[in-house]
């Protein structure tokens, strides 16, 4: 489990400092190359990925959201009203969840590949 | 077995990329959109948005100073008329952009390529309709006049400069939910916003309408239920007013052949397309008051125009100040200077003249290729404009539209009408060239009553109801627009004409100085609620069927007459007034009418709410909304022979509808067609009385917002769940039409018809009181500043606007005389690099 927490702050650390600048999927090419670089077994991978993204958009979202007061959470929590029945923190999970797919997957193929490379 | 699960999880990492990176179905890519680092959580807009700021632009040429109080309004400081018209641009730019890219495209005909199939035929009417094609001529007009094309193309630059600043992280939250992004901004923009104003307010006239109702029914009926004018008419000017210009009524030597058509219309064939019409006009209104009648001495100025409600809101306020001007008012997002305001010396304002500005030609082609058309006795070549709509997600569609000498042909048998000998030319004041901007230009920096009337003069659509008032103590009002000289004998431009024959044409125009104007009457004010603006004694001829309203306007005048000492509270009550003038009218005659005797005990409820009804139309009453049902049902009964789909006919004015009542004891309309038994006047009145409470029973009265009244006591617990207010439920709707981006369920009173003329969905969408007593200002609009749902300032003046309370505008000479409104200032330097 050594390299659980650098892969995750590895992930996060990376993917905040190139988003603001790069477009929202490159987590996945940044979870991938973390996964590949950092060997540890399939799972963690996938869990490392999926926390560190979680985490950042999930917080990310929250901090922003926090500074309107939730006005525009919760409208966007009605519109999309199916998804999220009105409520907003379904809204922070949904947009934590979304990102921690995409990082998980990503690390998890980037471990993959390492594994093969021996 | 390695090698597949990477190729599996390689596989599965690139899908959900792009299936989050795309847009599927009415679903936006919802990594994209979700994502907080350039999704929607960026829109949420927290107070940092409202710290002062210095910005190097490029195109400026001094230093401007944006100061935003309070309510968020921007008071811009320029040096030179460029750079005002500059940061006109960007700033409305950086608030309502999107608001005003869809409100072009509408215009233009290209909402399809934003969302797709489902807006094609509305795309395809706005251009058969020629808006393009009018606002390229009036583009090609105002190239003409170079201090016009100088300050908008200003505008443009400064709209363009905000435009080219944004990271798509930065686009309003419509472009990240629809998946767009916004496009460069061109004069034809501003003219096209124009053009959809115009549209907007050029709707009523009924000549295809009138034409099926008397093949239908005939000239006598039709001359009974649709008048020129009514008997109690209350017209913008005066009735017995002289007028100077004398008997100049040219076109009367055609009159002969122009019955003939009448003839022909009452035998021959109904059409089924028509552009579509408000049931009832919504309207406006206009007044000010002269010194001699107002407590100051000096004159009282009010406008509140109806349109239909919106969020973002049709208007921007804004105050604007150059070395030329300090014009404060509701601008229009996307086209330059303001629409509705006042500066230092005068204030004016506006109400839809209404007038028909709009004629249709049954066009006679020689063969299916549609390419000439019979002109008295001759060929002539007809032009065809290909319309391409690059609609998303299906490709491109074309839609070749055939233009006459009168204009394009609307209707044919590829849109609206199933028969090919069926072609509706379209004539529209709109499609000539003009220049609408120098007139706003020349009223924001207007000194008096002279500078009004000169700007007024080179002013064509939509014709307007122009109110004036001036700091020395001027009022007047004059109706301005461009309009055809019509032949009075044979009602030109009432009917659908033959375009064959060359008889309709429009030869000749109005001079501007013989439109109806009027200034410092004897009476000591001046007003408009889109009534007819002249008796018949005006030389010359316009239709007036189902154009222009009856009541507003006589409880305006009526009020105005006997009120004295007037001051700026009583104006901004009046703006608030509920006195349902048609029901006050309608409610005595139908209960005469009504057959009692078999009503039951929730109906002897009903009927008493109603007979001690004061016919106010306040939120809190329950009456009106018993009348409300009754009046909607007996229409519906009474005129179900205009309701024919495939024949529409206009349905008789209110007004005409309870003379109709009053006076016809029997008659044809009375019967109702679903039924197999005849119907008599009591029958339908009865009937229609019966149908209140099982409408009653059948609405789902929805819990209204906050707050609910005019005083702090009345509380949620206290409003009636079945009361007025609740009943009309008042929605502000997005332009997207999302009800999360909307105001649902605004408790207020009034209705169409009556001052405070809010209805459901159309309502003063600007209110403005301008007292130059004291140079004070009052302003309220139902939205905010912001176009940004995720702003504390989208949609904060509603509640204020629906209570009918106003705020102060801050009409400051100096930027440090904002004090503590000021909430922070943004300052605009010249590019130098």
């Amino acid at each position: 489990m050594k390299n659980f927490l650098p892969a995750f702050l590895l992930i996060l650390i990376v993917s905040y400092a190139l988003q603001l600048f790069l477009p929202w999927w490159i987590v996945a090419l940044v979870a991938l190359l973390a996964g590949f670089a950092l060997k540890q077994k399939a799972w963690a991978a996938f869990v490392a990925g999926f926390a560190a993204v979680f985490v950042l958009w999930g917080a990310y979202a929250f901090i922003l959201s926090s500074a309107n007061n939730h006005l525009l959470a919760d409208k966007i929590a009605e519109l999309m009203k199916p998804l999220t029945g009105g409520n907003r923190n379904a809204l922070f999970i949904i947009t934590g969840t979304l990102g921690g797919l995409v990082g998980g997957l990503g690390c998890l193929t980037g471990n993959i590949a390492a594994k093969l490379k021996g | 077995m390695q090698y597949l699960k990477l190729f599996v999880s390689a596989v599965l990492t690139v899908a959900l990329v792009i299936a989050l990176n795309s847009k599927i179905g009415p679903l936006p890519p919802l990594g994209k959109f979700m994502n907080p680092f350039s999704g929607f959580w960026q829109n949420a807009e927290g107070e940092s948005a409202y710290t002062d700021l210095t910005l190097p632009l490029t195109g400026l040429k001094e230093e401007v100073q944006v100061h935003f109080d309070d309510r968020l309004v921007p008071h811009i400081f320029a040096k030179n008329d460029e750079d005002l018209y500059y940061m006109q641009g960007y700033i409305t730019a950086r608030y309502r952009l999107w608001q005003m890219e869809i409100q072009t495209l509408n215009a233009a005909g290209r909402v399809s390529e934003i969302a797709g199939e489902k807006a094609l035929p509305s795309d395809r009417l706005n251009r058969r309709i020629g808006m393009g094609y009018g606002a390229e001529k009036a583009e090609e007009f105002i190239r003409k006049d170079e201090h016009s094309t100088k300050l908008i193309q200003a505008y443009c630059d400064g709209v363009n400069a905000y435009i080219s600043s944004l990271a798509p992280k930065n686009y309003p939250i419509e472009y990240k939910l629809l998946n767009y992004a916004p496009e460069e901004w061109k004069p034809i923009k501003v003219a096209l916003l124009l053009k959809n104003m115009a549209n907007m307010l050029s709707v009523f006239e009924y000549d295809i309408e009138n034409h099926n109702f008397v093949t239908q029914y005939g000239m006598d009926e039709f001359r009974k239920l649709y008048p020129d004018f009514p008997e109690d008419q209350d017209p913008i000017i005066p009735k017995g007013t002289k007028w100077e210009f004398g008997e100049k009524v040219a076109r009367d030597k055609e009159q002969g052949t122009k019955e003939t058509i009448h003839a022909n219309s009452e035998k021959g064939t109904t059409y089924t397309a028509a552009i579509e019409k408000p049931d009832e006009i919504e309207g406006s209104n206009n007044w000010a008051v002269a010194g001699s009648k107002t407590k100051s001495g000096k004159p009282i100025l009010c406008n509140d125009p109806h349109l239909k409600l919106s969020l973002p809101s049709i208007w921007y306020e804004m105050h604007l100040v150059s070395p030329n001007m300090n014009v404060y008012g509701a601008t229009l997002p996307g086209s330059p200077a303001v629409i509705i305001g006042f500066n230092d010396s005068i204030a004016w304002g506006v109400t839809n003249g209404g007038r028909d500005v709009r004629d249709w030609y049954q066009m006679k082609f020689k063969d299916a290729t549609r390419s000439e058309y019979e002109y008295k006795g001759e060929w002539l070549k007809s032009e065809q404009r290909v319309e391409i709509f690059k609609v998303r997600g299906k490709g491109e569609v074309r839609d070749t539209v055939i233009y006459t000498k009168y204009g394009p042909v609307v209707f044919d048998h590829t849109f609206g009408e199933a028969e090919s000998n069926k072609n509706l030319s379209m004539s529209w004041v709109a499609h000539l060239p003009s220049n609408e901007f120098k007139t706003f230009y020349q009223l924001n920096s207007g000194k008096n009553y002279d500078d009004y009337l000169n700007a007024l003069k080179t002013y064509n659509c939509p014709a307007q109801n122009f109110v004036f008032a001036s700091r020395s103590g001027d009022v007047a009002i004059k109706e301005q627009g461009l309009f055809p000289i019509r032949n009075k004998t044979a009602e030109q431009g009432k009917y659908l004409s033959d375009g064959s024959t060359g008889v309709d044409d429009w030869t000749e125009f109005i001079p501007a100085e013989h439109n109806p104007h009027h200034k410092n009457p004897e009476r000591g004010f001046v007003s408009s609620a889109n009534q007819h603006p002249t008796d018949e004694t005006y030389p010359y001829y316009y239709p007036g069927v189902g154009v222009y309203e009856t009541y507003r306007n006589r409880v305006i005048n009526k009020l105005l007459s006997e009120n004295n000492g007037i001051d700026a509270d009583f104006m901004k009550q009046m703006l608030s007034n509920n006195y349902n003038l048609n029901a006050a009218e309608a409610l005595p005659v139908l209960l005469s009418l009504l057959d009692q005797s078999g009503i039951n005990n929730e109906e002897e409820k009903i009927l008493e709410q109603l007979k001690n009804w004061n016919y106010y139309n306040n939120a809190r009453e329950v009456a009106p909304v018993y009348y409300e049902i009754w009046w909607n049902e007996l229409r519906k009964m009474l005129w179900d022979e205009m309701s024919n789909p495939k024949v529409p006919m206009k349905q008789p004015s209110f007004y005409v509808t309870v003379k109709f009542l009053l006076r016809d004891s029997t008659s044809v309309f009375y019967d109702n067609l679903s039924t197999p038994e005849k119907e008599t006047r009591t029958d339908i009145v009865t009937r229609s009385f019966h149908r209140i409470k099982d409408t009653l029973a059948a609405n789902e009265f929805t819990e209204v917002s906050e707050p609910y009244g005019v005083d702090e006591t009345f509380t949620k617990d206290k409003v009636n769940p079945k009361d007025w207010g609740t009943y009309k439920d008042t929605k502000i709707e997005h332009l997207a039409r999302l009800d999360a981006f909307s105001s649902l369920h605004v408790y207020n009173g009034g209705n169409r018809g009556i001052i405070n003329a809010t209805n459901s969905t159309h309502g003063p969408s600007w209110r403005m009181v301008v007292d130059f007593g004291d140079m004070k200002q009052y302003v309220v609009y139902p939205g905010g500043q912001s176009g940004n749902p995720g702003s504390r300032f989208y949609n904060n003046m509603v509640n204020t606007w629906a209570k009918g309370e106003f705020y102060t505008a801050n009409y400051v000479q100096r930027a440090d005389e904002l004090g503590t409104h000021k909430l922070f200032t943004a300052t605009f330097k010249p590019n130098t690099k």
